[in-house]
């Protein structure tokens, strides 16, 4: 690890000030990625803002009966809320499959949206990755790709996002409150903050340097069958090969997202509209334009699968 | 087994230790030692373990895995994986157990934090180290510490009323069943692979009917 030197912010404004003033400032609240992530020396952040004590950990109602999820929320505590549970089931399932009890415990709403991609060549500082070395190039293309995405990839990347809370997040059409260098807050979609890859795999978010996300926001809940369904190689504590977050309503209309497959929560709206003609018919409008290796081609089949448990599953 | 491994006057690590010493070998003597002209960082911390506060001046690099072992000695909690995957770290912080790889000694100020150590002694096992003795919930015994401080406060967690991934009804209580524990446990891995004994162990403190 790089030596740093460290403060504890008691504000968002206090915490943002610091990142600005400080070349090199990272937050840090659970951090169960950055540590990881500076033992390898893939993160070299000179100064570190631990954000714990900011007042960001509440779940409370908001005016038009959604819910304000604090940033510092931890994934445990979001996954046992009860109005989580009744009302964002597919919120809790997703949270409850994804790493183990200890990490949920200490990791938060928002540092999961900020984890970094499990790309196996993305944490081997040996050898050439765009993502953490701009222009380096991508091991993954033409290497073992078998956990790779299939859509949104570029020629610079083709990892994937790890998150399953996301991917639920995504399906609920949840937003991201911040708190911006400049004093203002800003609200982002979604749907908005990941990016794809491009010629710039190397950012992950639309954040600015030093933006702090206070909240995440749910709507009002949109009553349906709720399901998060994690295809993995192991039954529990590993990284998802396709996820899909679905919320299938009486009428036969549903949301699904997917996880696994992209280098961010993936939702195709109008492929949504294909339901009535079955599961195939929405996979093949979600995988429109896959890319698919040698390795990973294998997650289509999947991904429509999946999809055909996932609807059987919501139909009772 | 009264007399057996418990009434060691040395600690493995003790042995290790004095090993290396006879083969006087010139190793580095400063586990926090750096390529001279960085820029170390040292800062002050109260960490409060086992009811105890200590009172530390630390690289602020030092997590607090490493805290508890190279500062407090405190070794009963374990480096397996440095990564957070194996749970041999485990130790409850504030009731929770948590990785403590993951996270940082100066981020610790102000909880309390609760290691094998603090759990039971020889003397006076903890429920849970003792029904670990007498199921054989363990070989080789490098997991056991993280696996120990998990379960115990695993049991909490559903206590609590806390779901899980296999929870089938998420607005009822968690059952106190088997593929509850077994799901709840991912977290800790066993080389050995002396799982099932973990389980009756965990099972029989639980006090959950077969």
């Amino acid at each position: 690890m790089k030596p740093f030197s460290y403060e504890r912010a008691r504000t968002p404004a206090e915490a943002v000030a610091a990142a600005v003033r400080v070349q090199g400032a990272r937050f840090i609240a659970g951090g169960t990625n950055l540590l990881d992530l500076m033992k390898l020396q893939i993160e070299t952040p000179t100064h570190l803002i631990d954000v714990n004590d900011l007042a960001l950990n509440r779940i409370e109602r908001t005016p038009d009966g959604g819910l304000r999820i604090g940033a510092l929320v931890r994934n445990t505590d979001l996954a046992a809320d009860p109005t989580v549970r009744r009302d964002y089931a597919v919120l809790a399932r997703a949270l409850l499959a994804g790493a183990s009890g200890q990490l949920r415990n200490q990791a938060t709403t928002a540092g999961n949206l900020l984890q970094r991609t499990r790309c196996p060549y993305f944490y081997d500082t040996n050898l050439p990755c765009n993502k953490r070395v701009p222009g380096s190039g991508c091991s993954a293309l033409g290497g073992f790709s078998r956990q790779h995405a299939i859509v949104g990839v570029s020629d610079a990347c083709i990892a994937t996002h790890p998150s399953d809370m996301a991917i639920a997040l995504r399906a609920l059409d949840a937003t991201v409150e911040t708190f911006r260098p400049n004093g203002a807050a800003r609200t982002i979609l979604i749907a908005d903050f990941h990016r794809l890859p491009g010629n710039t795999p190397h950012l992950d978010t639309v954040l600015e340097p030093g933006e702090l996300i206070t909240a995440v926001v749910l709507a009002p809940p949109v009553g349906g069958t709720h399901v998060y369904r994690k295809v993995r190689d192991r039954a529990s504590y590993a990284f998802a090969l396709v996820s899909i977050a679905a919320i299938v309503q009486r009428d036969g209309s549903s949301r699904v997202a997917l996880g696994g497959v992209a280098p961010k929560p993936w939702r195709v709206e109008a492929a949504e509209r294909e339901l009535p003609r079955g599961a195939a018919a929405v996979a093949a409008g979600l995988l429109a334009d896959a890319r698919t290796t040698h390795d990973n081609a294998f997650k289509v089949q999947l991904v429509q699968r999946t999809l055909a448990s996932v609807l059987a599953e919501a139909k009772g | 087994m009264k007399n057996g491994p418990l009434d060691v006057h040395l600690t493995r690590r003790e042995l290790l230790m004095a090993g290396a010493a006879s083969a006087a070998t010139a190793a580095a003597p400063d586990a926090v030692a750096q390529p001279a002209g960085s820029d170390v960082s040292v800062a002050k911390v109260s960490l409060d373990v086992n009811g105890r506060v200590h009172s530390l001046e630390l690289d602020t690099r030092t997590t607090l895995l490493d805290a508890l072992r190279e500062q407090l000695h405190l070794i009963g909690s374990k480096k397996g994986c440095d990564q957070g995957q194996c749970g041999a770290c485990t130790v409850i912080v504030d009731g929770r157990r948590v990785t403590s790889c993951l996270t940082l000694a100066v981020m610790q100020q102000g909880h309390k934090i609760t290691t094998i150590e603090g759990l039971g002694t020889p003397e006076s096992l903890h429920p849970m180290q003792a029904a670990f003795v007498k199921h054989d919930g363990f070989q080789c015994g490098f997991c056991t510490p993280g696996q120990i401080c998990s379960a115990v406060a695993m049991l909490e967690e559903v206590k609590a009323g806390i779901p899980s991934h296999v929870t089938v009804d998420l607005t009822q209580r968690p059952q106190s069943s088997d593929a509850e524990f077994r799901e709840r446990m991912s977290g800790n891995i066993c080389r050995c692979g002396a799982y099932s004994n973990i389980q009756e162990a965990i099972v029989e403190v639980a006090g959950a009917r077969r």
